[in-house]
């Protein structure tokens, strides 16, 4: 009676998996898919442009701003908590930073860090109270989404005198030796030789189209293979998976749950510090509508990536193809004859979609019937 | 169940014991969960708990794997005294429990959850990283070695049925070193079947020398494997009997205290 599973080496119930049932047990597959019906989609009915580099460009960088904020959020989606006041905290950084720059005078080898820290702090403070009371983290992070907000429009005024509005941040940060590695665009050298040989569209004078990567395309790539790596391949992921999964049974098991879910609080809000950080540069200055609603975007992004709202599982790739569809969208439509305002309809559709997908996913996986 | 199944028993080494413990007693403010319970364990034997619903079997393992500190007693660990401060030493000593809930995360591998919190790695610096073929090939192979053949070692848990989760949770315990693994309760929410699985693992356990503690209330259950039984009523201990010193309704009404359980089997024709 005892043995009656174990003799045989080739387990009879197992069906030869194909390529295609691999891949359906993959996060990231309907964000993927996603991507595919949606470049189809504008093939189909957008001009011709869209597609081409300047397009291509064109629609990544607001994705990637998006895609930073959406790869955190993913990350703490996965951990099994929200952060509902990110966007909020985009637009509270961003203050930090140009009040850092601008009013204090301080280089960016002093501002950036401490708006990094800052953030962490802010971060580690929603954790630390979700942790500490049990409350979901949806609530705690909710009243953080008012709070950070209200103090960005305060703090504006005593800064400015009474301006909702930050002005004067790329005069100061001018010439500083950071400053391309958060503002501008990358690659400034390899788009010029391929245009001095023609590989590239340029302008009547020769100059590229395209003058390089917008920096926060490069930072968005980093930030996805990163949180990749680090989900899939070392054991600070299996952790991630673990407290997302089961919080009571990873402790059980000897996880830091505690540390790593204060970690993942710390590390979105920095997301939203570095989105912050890039957008004023760019920008020139900071306003307290900053990263409005971002917060929900990022997380349908994160979702349309595979997360599921119960956490334990998702992919930072899938969130890298979900705020790339966004980008697609959102852009997208101004090259078809469409009006734009159906990218609102678009969004909802598109995360109804989503869940109800990664909840069938779920059972594949899991066999639940 | 008095005909005897195909483990073997009955010949527990004389070794001494891993853990032995002595007239413990734990109060949870004016409660008396235990009242002087003496327990031991030798390396290759199964030693059953029994005791009804309430009777402080889960205090009592509490107290042995180092969540609670007892009242009063004594708990020597080969042959030293020791005392537990947390889970974790108890852990690091050598006794693993395997709770009720499993401490299994369904939506995860079976490698995943093998190694949860104990991830070997290879590389260095920022380099470093899981070491995923030997996960996998450790995984495959304890769980083939406990009579179980996966289907992939990226299966989820959740694909797994309730016996073979129990097992990937004892795999797990017996490969990161146990001497004493403390099952909770391992059949009580399974089928025939699986339940007989479960109770074979635990019979590869013991060959393998680790003591074997089973807890639970089904004397069918424990009689199948046990090699000595401990009956806990109302927080104390009834005394331990080897194999062949006791019969099924014997265990069954010290379990019971003895009282009403004769007037019930009348009325369910001995099937309890």
């Amino acid at each position: 009676m005892s043995d009656s599973t174990s003799q045989s080496a080739v387990d009879e119930r197992l069906k030869s998996e194909g390529f295609g049932a691999r891949l359906m047990k993959r996060p990231e597959l309907g964000a993927i898919a996603g991507v595919i019906l949606v470049t189809a989609f504008f093939l189909a009915t957008a001009d011709p442009a869209m597609f081409t580099l300047s397009g291509v460009v064109n629609f990544m960088t607001p994705a990637s701003q998006l895609g930073i904020l959406a790869i955190g959020a993913a990350l703490l989606m996965i951990g099994g908590e929200f952060d509902l006041s990110i966007g909020s905290m985009v637009a509270f950084a961003g203050l930090f930073f140009a009040a850092a720059t601008v009013t204090m005078g301080l280089p960016l080898s002093i501002a950036i860090p401490a708006t990094f820290a800052f953030a962490a702090l802010m971060g580690s403070l929603n954790g630390f109270i979700v942790i500490r009371s049990g409350l979901p983290s949806f609530i705690v992070t909710l009243a953080f989404l008012f709070i950070l907000r209200g103090l960005s429009l305060v703090g504006l005024k005593l800064a400015t005198g009474g301006s909702t509005q930050l002005r004067g941040v790329r005069d100061a940060v001018e010439g500083d030796w950071l400053a391309p590695f958060f503002s501008g665009d990358a690659f400034g050298g390899l788009f010029a030789w391929l245009a001095e040989n023609g590989l590239i569209e340029t302008f009547k004078n020769g100059a590229p189209k395209v003058p390089g990567f917008p920096i926060e395309i490069v930072w968005f790539l980093i930030i996805a293979l990163l949180a990749t790596w680090v989900l899939l391949r070392t054991p600070v992921g299996n952790w991630i998976f673990a407290a997302g999964g089961d919080a009571n049974a990873a402790t059980n098991s000897g996880v830091p749950v505690r540390k790593v879910k204060i970690s993942l609080f710390m590390v979105t809000a920095c997301c939203a510090a570095l989105v912050a950080i890039i957008t004023v540069m760019d920008a020139g200055s900071t306003d307290a509508r900053r990263g409005f609603q971002k917060e929900f975007e990022a997380i349908i992004a994160a979702v349309i990536g595979g997360c599921l709202l119960t956490g334990g599982y998702g992919s930072a790739i899938g969130a890298f193809f979900g705020a790339t569809i966004f980008g697609m969208v959102v852009i997208g439509l101004t090259y078809t004859s469409f009006d734009q305002d159906w990218f609102q309809v678009f969004l909802g559709g598109m995360l109804l979609i989503a869940v109800l997908f990664n909840n069938a996913i779920r059972k594949r996986v899991t066999g639940e019937r | 169940m008095s005909e005897d199944t195909k483990f073997h028993h009955g010949d527990v080494p004389d070794r001494a014991p891993i853990v032995e413990m002595k007239d413990i007693e734990k109060h949870f403010g004016n409660i008396i969960a235990l009242a002087g319970v003496s327990f031991d364990v030798k390396p290759g034997e199964c030693h059953c708990l029994l005791g009804d619903n309430g009777a402080g079997k889960s205090t009592f393992i509490k107290t042995m794997s180092g969540v609670h500190k007892p009242t009063k007693g004594e708990i020597y660990f080969e042959g030293k005294p020791m005392s537990f401060d947390s889970p974790r030493d108890a852990m690091e000593a050598g006794i693993a429990t395997v709770f009720q809930d499993l401490a299994m995360i369904p939506l995860m591998s079976v490698t995943r959850n093998f190694f949860m919190g104990r991830e070997p790695t290879k590389g260095s610096g920022p380099l470093k990283r899981l070491d995923i073929d030997k996960m996998n090939a450790t995984t495959m192979e304890e769980m083939r070695r406990m009579g179980i053949n996966l289907r992939a070692p990226d299966q989820a848990v959740g694909t797994l049925s309730g016996g073979e989760r129990q097992t990937v949770a004892i795999a797990r315990a017996v490969y990161f070193g146990a001497k004493i693994l403390i099952l909770d309760e391992p059949t009580s929410a399974l089928g025939v079947r699986q339940t007989s699985n479960v109770l074979a693992t635990i019979d590869k356990v013991r060959k393998q020398g680790i003591g074997v503690v089973f807890i639970s209330h089904n004397v069918r259950h424990a009689l199948a494997v046990g090699d000595r039984f401990t009956v806990l009523n109302r927080g104390k201990t009834l005394g331990t009997a080897k194999r062949g010193e006791i019969s099924p309704e014997e265990l069954q009404d010290l379990m019971a205290g003895g009282q009403e359980l004769a007037e019930l089997e009348g009325s369910l024709g001995g099937t309890v």
